[in-house]
């Protein structure tokens, strides 16, 4: 009988089977690392009381005290309203550059972009000065009569919004003009061929065919919106209080981890259970701004 | 829907379409009739696409006119013109389903939903997809979604439909069934139909007439074996169907090819540069008494080729041009034939003895 090499196959297999986990043990080990231990020591501090022993006082605080509910309602109206302003800006804009000609869309991606490779902080600072009581818009509309004593844009919610939809509207964009551009342009050629005026083909065809972009864009600045500090702490000037900003104070000024912790267990559980619903209606993975 | 729909002409009228310099349609005018199944055929490139575009009213020309019936269409846009239109890559609305897509049009104009769904049930049925209705588009093979897009541009009874390309997307085989289906599908419902293609046995297959399409003009006009036959000038003899071509010379009433005057049934064509077009599968390997009603041409056999339902053999006539010969192999005939190097007498009846001008255009 010949050597049918049955055992050295499958030797080879499970070699190479070694080999590929070998080449993703240093991410393995990295987000063990950073991502599952910390999480794992969050969730533990979250469930040790003051004096040292398990306890769901940190959770108990959260219910009982009425500062806590206000907060994560800020946090989700802010969330939201961000969500919703990136939306009326961000689709008629993904709209407009995906109906240019490639060069051109591409150049209005970067254009896009560009504030998304500029610090965060260095953008928010940035609202800061043109946003403040002598700042360039108040300046120039007084100048212009628009108005006549200035407006108060920072240090309350409009001037957070502005700064958030701000750093939010790329996330939003991508995913929507990814979609936009994987809508084949004879879907639109047949709805009119078929009778459907400009406005009704949009709307019967092109736009249902863009919402899983603008539902996977909507996700993905809601969950980073839940978790966003620098520009609220900065825009908001202490009167817009989220979640992360709590976490913080908690921290820095009580020193009481077992609070912070379970604040972030709380987000952290919120964020998971939103993106399970999310996953349920759309493929998650078109957030990172990939077609059908 | 089984009663016909009722049809309308269309009329084209120096139709003129440029990109840059180049003459995407170059005063294009055709006349289509009532009930018509008329093929656009020509290469890629040759402006046929372009032509059913500006049918459509995708495509804006730059002058020209474009009746229905009496009323002028060409500035109206096309979701007014209500004509039916298949795509090449079907574009079925991949959010709705089966009866969504067919039932699309009626939603439009309105339809009652009791008779729309009625309307749609027939349409399918018309295509042999009754009862696929709940599907959805990802579910269908291609030939399935063949039939819906064909469904759905016939459901609101247009009185022209327009094909483009709508079979390149299937397997040879059920492209064939195809063909006979549209054809059939055409004969009862009776509305004027453009179809576009560069395949040109579908052309041959389906089409009441062929309009052979290059460089944004209409090289001839003509029903389908009159354009097999009698092909109006080089370009078409060479696109439709093979064909060696031989120079001739014109000679008194006749012309001659190698000093033999040729015995032939048709027309002369005017000018000067003249060609003898033969097609492979009308010369006959003579063996035995000549025929008198036959050119006669000896030649020497350079290849010698198997393929199948027939043989395909090459042969050098003494002035050195080569011409190709086709036959049916039957049982046994193949070994019998002449092999590479044998002399053997090629005989072209009159009948099959074409004479067309040069020049490509």
């Amino acid at each position: 009988m010949t050597d049918l090499h049955a055992a050295g196959l499958r030797r080879d297999e499970r070699l190479e089977r070694w080999k590929l986990f070998g080449l993703a043990s240093p991410a393995i080990l990295l987000v063990l690392v950073i991502l599952v231990i910390p999480v794992g020591w969050l969730f533990y501090v979250s469930f040790v009381g003051a004096d040292g022993n398990f306890s769901l006082e940190n959770y108990e605080r959260m219910v009982s005290r009425k500062s806590y509910l206000r907060i994560f309602v800020t946090t989700f109206q802010v969330s939201i309203l961000t969500t919703v302003l990136c939306i009326v800006i961000g689709y008629p804009l993904a709209y407009f550059i995906s109906q240019l000609p490639t060069r051109w869309a591409n150049l209005c991606l970067v254009t896009v972009l560009l504030p998304f490779w500029t610090s965060l902080l260095v953008r928010t600072y940035a609202w800061l000065v043109l946003l403040q009581k002598q700042g360039l818009v108040n300046q120039w509309a007084i100048s212009l009569g628009l108005w006549d004593e200035p407006l108060k844009f920072v240090h309350n919610m409009t001037g957070t919004l502005i700064g958030m939809v701000h750093i939010m509207l790329p996330f939003l964009i991508l995913p929507v003009y990814g979609a936009m551009r994987a809508i084949d342009k004879d879907y639109l050629k047949a709805a009119s061929n078929l009778g459907a005026s400009p406005r009704r083909a949009f709307w019967t065809v092109f736009f249902p065919l863009s919402t899983p972009g603008l539902f996977a864009g909507s996700l993905m600045v809601f969950v980073l919106c839940l978790g966003f500090f620098v520009t609220p702490a900065v825009l908001g000037g202490g009167r817009v209080i989220m979640v992360s900003m709590k976490i913080v104070s908690n921290i820095e000024l009580f020193v009481n981890w077992g609070a912070a912790s379970s604040l972030g267990v709380v987000l952290l559980a919120l964020t998971v259970i939103i993106l399970w619903i999310a996953s349920r209606f759309t493929r998650l993975e078109q957030m990172a701004g990939g077609g059908h | 829907m089984t009663a016909k729909t009722g049809a309308l002409p269309i009329t084209v009228r120096d139709v003129t379409k440029t990109y840059g310099s180049v003459h995407a349609l170059d005063g294009v005018s055709l006349n289509v009739k009532s009930g018509e199944f008329l093929t656009l055929l020509g290469p890629s490139g040759s402006g046929k696409t372009t032509l059913l575009m500006v049918l459509a009213g995708f495509t804006r020309p730059d002058r020209g006119s474009l009746k229905f019936g009496d009323d002028e269409m060409i500035r109206t846009p096309p979701h007014l013109r209500g004509v039916g239109m298949v795509f090449q890559n079907y574009a079925l609305f991949p959010h709705m389903t089966v009866a969504g897509n067919v039932g699309y049009p009626l939603k439009l104009r309105n339809v009652p939903k009791a008779e729309a769904r009625d309307r749609i049930d027939r349409a399918l049925e018309l295509v042999q997809l009754g009862g696929y209705g709940d599907r959805g588009i990802d579910q269908l093979s291609g030939g399935q979604k063949q039939r819906v897009a064909l469904a759905r541009s016939i459901v609101f009874e247009p009185r022209i439909l327009l094909m483009d390309e709508p079979l390149s997307a299937l397997d040879k085989k059920l492209r064939d069934r195809m063909q006979i289906e549209l054809r059939h599908l055409h004969e009862q419902l009776g509305m004027t139909t453009v179809y576009v293609t560069h395949d040109q046995r579908e052309a041959l297959t389906m089409s009441d007439r062929i309009a052979v399409v290059n460089h944004g003009r209409i090289m001839q006009l003509a029903e389908p074996q009159q354009l097999y036959d009698r092909p109006a000038n080089k370009f078409v003899a060479d696109f439709i169907g093979d064909s060696s071509f031989l120079p001739v010379a014109r000679g008194g009433a006749g012309v001659s090819f190698a000093g033999a005057k040729l015995l032939m049934d048709g027309a002369m064509p005017d000018g000067n540069d003249l060609l003898l077009m033969v097609r492979p599968e009308r010369v006959r390997l003579l063996t035995g008494d000549l025929p008198d009603d036959t050119n006669i041409f000896d030649a020497k056999v350079t290849e010698l080729v198997y393929q199948g339902e027939s043989y395909l053999l090459y042969a050098r006539l003494p002035d050195g041009s080569e011409i190709a010969v086709r036959g049916a192999i039957r049982e046994g005939t193949f070994g019998k034939l002449p092999q590479v190097g044998d002399a053997v007498k090629l005989g072209l009846h009159k009948a099959d003895t074409v004479v067309i001008a040069d020049g490509q255009r």
